[in-house]
């Protein structure tokens, strides 16, 4: 039987047709995002017409009318302005003062022949962070254990010296960019740990930890940030014998880790009580004596949970940081601001200038700090994301 | 009330610190760790502020400097903190600084109720106001129902209530925390009014956009005499800081400068003779616990007051503060010191 048998059903699909005119493209982007309707169409105008005179504004003052080079306030100033060189009603970014004052920026009064010591810190630092922020990267134990361990260590006596020859830089010359980051750092790595034994402790069983959890973060966490600077500025040498000083970055380092480990605590405390009951239930079942159970079934899952909280803990620490001016230490933010008081450098558009600058820069670490956090997100998404 | 409260604390605090400061020997402490612990601001124009290498610069930072070449006849031995406004008294009471030179105002309650000493004062200044000339104001007087631009937490800002309230005048604060805001504030024409010390108008003027389209106004509401100060019960480290500014003034009388200093121990006067060490009787140095020469070593660390002065804040920085009261009493100022003999 060779007939040939006819079929309604294709044999192959048809190949996929253009969309119709005007649903895709620019034009129709545009129309259904911006121009939808009248109140669109006027809202985007309104808008337009907002950043066409803002921008080229911001632009012309932020780079084109700026003034890049110098050495002292007369070319920042203008003609009316005692010994300034620019003309009259100018009015510029003077980023020739952000140029001459920099190195003082990262590293406050820091001497200068020693301030190979910092950089070689700072070099190490991004040396032994970057492999452990990238997953692929093997020896991750040993990267953490050189990062968290041996650098602090070999850090201080590097910065203090005193020691192996190194001249002794006492802390009330560091400052700037320095600073900020060594206390954010160490804010950071200490509160994280403490925070975890804080969290666990106050959800313990038993009576004296968790007394003892919640009255500490309580209490720490009651009292604002400033007001423990300021008592440990202030208040301490007062009751100290004559002569015996606590060095003030140390007070400062002290409160500040304490502080950020009181709201780390309470960030994993939420984590921690996201996980149901059935997990802890299970890790029992199987045997796990407590350590196990919570090393390795609840502390994975409820940190995974509390990522975005424990960053944004993070990076309200790196901002706290420029609190530390209110006890004569100089953060970067400080050391900008004292700049300002230096009369070579006095002009209209200096303070702005500086602002800008520093603005910048915790933008920077901020931003890569957050799009980090969204990387290990995604990453350890085992799908219970809604 | 709250004040009082801080006040009888901070009171009860200084007791506790007088029984201590009485035996002190604030000299023997500083020869002892080799360094002078001088208490600044953290930063004001031309009084003390990071230079380009980020050393501290300023007329206080030299009284700084003078200091430590007086006791050890090497300036670099000083050490600074920079303390802010409400930091300072504790500093100093807590003896975490041996010296304060830090443009504080010597009044009666923190010569005797906070346990310090001022005495020679190194810079008479008064609070003033700023206008725009297009006010066409020419005295405070006529202020009336004005927007006064202020920092807030000062003398200042008492002092302004306290003088509109004499008159009978009505005006309107608008206080800001940070220096830099109350300038933004002004040069924007927030305010009418930009009242601090005199010397703080001289260098706000320099970040305004138009300099010359604002005056200062010649009323002087507030007596602000600044000068050093030190703990209370240690009379020779007293005598030392004291000295020190007499040095300064003495030389300027003499015409004594950092260029001349060497050849003037050869003056056939023997005042100047004398001042320098030079004269083979000269007690001068013994007398305070130091070197005979000590004055020598602070005017070849730091100049005469003249030239402290000028180049800090006077005709010689951007400043261009102008002598007035600061000149010396032969010229018509107040500045005069005791004689050296």
């Amino acid at each position: 039987m060779a007939s040939t048998q006819t079929s309604y059903v294709r044999t192959q699909m048809i190949a996929a047709e253009p969309p119709p005119p005007g649903v895709t493209g620019v034009a129709h982007w545009l129309k259904t995002n911006l121009f939808a309707t009248t109140k669109d169409t006027i809202l985007t105008v309104i808008a337009l017409l907002l950043l066409a005179w803002y921008v080229p504004q911001m632009l012309n003052w932020l780079f084109f009318d700026a003034q890049w080079t110098g050495t002292d306030r007369t070319f920042c100033a203008t003609v009316v302005q005692s010994g300034g060189s620019q003309p009259e009603g100018w009015s510029g970014a003077c980023w020739a003062f952000i140029g001459s004052r920099f190195d003082q920026f990262i590293f406050g009064r820091y001497p200068i022949d020693e301030r190979w010591r910092p950089t070689l810190v700072g070099i190490s630092f991004v040396a032994l962070l970057v492999p452990l922020l990238i997953p692929k990267v093997p020896y991750k134990g040993w990267n953490a254990i050189l990062l968290f361990a041996v650098l602090p260590i070999v850090s201080f006596f590097l910065l203090v010296g005193g020691v192996f020859g190194l001249r002794h830089v006492e802390t009330s010359l560091w400052g700037g960019l320095m600073v900020t980051l060594i206390l954010s750092f160490v804010g950071m790595a200490v509160s994280f740990p403490l925070g975890i034994l804080l969290a666990l402790g106050r959800r313990s069983p038993m009576p004296v930890i968790k007394t003892l959890c919640v009255t500490f973060i309580e209490i720490v966490r009651g009292v604002p940030l400033i007001t423990v600077l300021f008592m440990a500025s202030v208040m301490l040498p007062l009751f100290m014998p004559q002569g015996v000083t606590v060095d003030r970055f140390l007070r400062a380092l002290i409160g500040f880790s304490i502080f950020a480990s009181a709201y780390m605590a309470e960030v994993i405390r939420g984590g921690l009580q996201a996980i149901p009951k059935g997990q802890y239930e299970g890790a029992d079942s199987l045997g796990f004596s407590y350590w196990q159970k919570t090393g390795l079934i609840v502390l994975p899952q409820a940190i995974k949970i509390v990522i975005p909280g424990i960053v944004n803990t993070f990076i309200g620490m790196f901002k706290d940081t420029s609190l530390v001016s209110i006890i004569g230490m100089f953060d970067l933010l400080g050391i900008i601001r004292q700049n300002f008081a230096d009369v070579s450098w006095a002009s209209p558009v200096t303070p702005l200038t500086g602002l800008i600058f520093a603005g910048f820069v915790f933008w920077i670490f901020c931003f890569g700090m957050s799009r980090y956090s969204m990387f290990v997100e995604r990453r350890l998404d085992t799908g219970h994301k809604r | 009330m709250a004040k009082k409260i801080v006040t009888a604390l901070l009171g009860a605090a200084v007791l506790g610190m007088g029984a201590q400061a009485a035996q002190a020997d604030t000299l023997s402490d500083v020869k002892a760790k080799g360094f002078v612990q001088c208490g600044v601001n953290s930063s004001l124009a031309g009084f003390a502020a990071p230079d380009a290498q980020g050393n501290y610069a300023g007329f206080d930072v030299d009284y700084c400097k003078a200091i430590a070449a007086a006791v050890f006849g090497d300036a670099t031995k000083v050490k600074y903190t920079p303390t802010t406004a409400k930091e300072r008294f504790p500093a100093l009471q807590s003896g975490e600084v041996d010296v304060l030179a830090r443009n504080t105002t010597w009044t009666i309650n923190r010569d005797t109720a906070l346990g310090f000493n001022f005495r020679p004062v190194n810079y008479y200044d008064g609070q003033g106001f700023m206008v725009r000339k297009s006010l066409n104001v020419k005295s405070a007087l006529e202020l009336s129902g004005a927007a006064v631009c202020v920092q807030t937490g000062t003398t200042t800002e008492l002092n302004l209530a306290d003088y509109f309230k004499a008159n009978n005048l009505q005006y309107n604060p608008v206080v800001f925390e940070k220096i830099e805001e109350v300038n933004a504030a002004y040069d924007a024409g927030r305010c009418d009014v930009y009242t601090t010390d005199q010397s703080g108008l001289y260098a706000i003027r320099l970040t305004l956009a138009a300099p010359d389209d604002h005056m200062v106004l010649p009323e002087i509401i507030s007596k602000e005499p600044l000068a050093p100060a030190v703990r209370q019960g240690d009379d020779k480290w007293f005598d030392i800081v004291s000295w020190v500014h007499y040095a300064l003034i003495n030389a300027e009388e003499f015409g004594v400068t950092q260029a001349n200093v060497e050849e003037m121990k050869n003056s056939p006067n023997p005042d100047i003779k004398r001042f320098l060490g030079a004269e083979a009787d000269s007690t001068i140095g013994a007398d305070l616990g130091l070197d005979n020469e000590w004055a020598v070593n602070v005017i070849k660390a730091v100049g005469n007051y003249g030239e402290v002065f000028d180049r800090n804040i006077g005709a010689g920085s951007p400043l261009k503060i102008e002598r007035g009261l600061n000149a010396l009493w032969t010229k018509g100022g107040i500045q005069y010191a005791p004689p050296i003999r």
